[in-house]
């Protein structure tokens, strides 16, 4: 079971995960606003991640951590 | 199992880039490079006056920070102190290694120094504000060039891995870009050479690497990636400049124009 997680907090909102994940299952949260005051990066349809690991390749922060 | 996790040798600690900016992304690669070659221990980095000026908060090795554009006569110091053991690069950017450091450049190119250069090349200066670079595209709009960079007045941007594969000395020179996964990819393994060409006593080794700015060039994250595929890469065009061990002397796009 693939499974994507996400340090929120230090999320910055960019944007760059959501356009690499090829299963477009990643969006940025229309309703949370995080400790910088951004609209973090979150998975909408984790049950359809495969752990490509696409999005943590782009993301600029290193944030995220891909297990599968 | 874990498949992808933060590098060990780059701190934990949030990154103070702007949103979207690829030198998160380049940061993490020389760390993962430094994590798989295992040479966390003996590595030193040289950090350059810019946007990245403060890299030293973030890899967990060794730092010292250059005056502008002098990281690479810095890192010849640290090399030639103790050659054998210590594993040198620099982190620089276009304002820093194209501008003001030409000079040292030019130089520890061409005496061939075992040093690996990783060079930051987003066609602005971003820590000041946005102002234009040696190396902004030609029309290019920056604070200090609002009509578009005039050629007639400015001058033509500086192509470091052109200029620099006509020298002798050089052991490996590569442009690389991070604008999607497949180039991140490929730029990890360029970057990952260019260290084992250092620890091979092979000599001195630059990767540029393409990035964005999306805040001084005035675009979301998402355009700043694609600007680059539509206008920085047709000008500075990917590829190995210059790969001795390999037989590769010349300019790759040489024929082409």
């Amino acid at each position: 079971m693939a499974k994507v997680t996400f340090r929120e907090d230090e999320c910055k909102g960019c944007g760059l995960c959501t356009d690499a994940c090829p299963k477009k299952i990643l969006q940025l949260s229309k309703d949370k606003i995080n400790k910088k005051g951004h609209h973090p990066a979150e998975c909408v349809k984790p049950e359809e991640c495969i752990g490509c690991a696409s999005c943590a390749i782009m993301c600029p922060d290193c944030i995220i951590t891909v297990e599968r | 199992m874990i498949v992808f996790e933060r590098p060990k040798s780059l701190i934990d600690v949030p990154l103070h880039y702007c949103p979207g900016c690829t030198h998160g992304i380049v940061h993490r690669l020389v760390a993962e490079a430094i994590d798989e070659l295992g040479i966390e221990g003996k590595t030193v980095g040289i950090a350059p006056v810019g946007c990245s000026v403060m890299a030293y908060d973030y890899f967990n090795c060794d730092m010292i920070e250059a005056a502008h554009g002098r990281a690479p006569a810095v890192a010849t110091g640290v090399k030639r102190s103790d050659p054998d053991n210590l594993i040198v690069f620099t982190y620089q950017g276009d304002g820093d290694l194209a501008s003001i450091g030409t000079a040292e450049t030019v130089h520890a190119a061409a005496r061939n120094e075992n040093i690996t250069v990783i060079f930051i090349n987003n066609a602005i200066y971003g820590m000041t504000g946005g102002q234009m670079a040696p190396t902004s595209l030609p029309g290019q709009v920056t604070q200090t060039s609002p009509y578009g960079r005039d050629v007639n007045l400015c001058g033509y941007p500086v192509k470091i891995c052109e200029m620099l594969s006509e020298l002798e000395g050089p052991e490996y020179l590569e442009r690389v870009t991070v604008n999607s996964v497949k180039n991140v990819r490929n730029a990890k393994r360029a970057i990952k050479k260019a260290f084992q060409n250092q620890i091979d006593g092979k000599g001195f080794s630059l990767i540029e690497v393409i990035s964005s700015c999306p805040t001084n060039w005035g675009m979301t994250p998402k355009e700043a990636l694609q600007w680059i595929d539509d206008k920085m890469i047709p000008y500075y065009p990917l590829g190995v400049y210059k790969d001795r061990s390999a037989g590769i002397l010349c300019n790759p796009n040489k024929e082409e124009k």
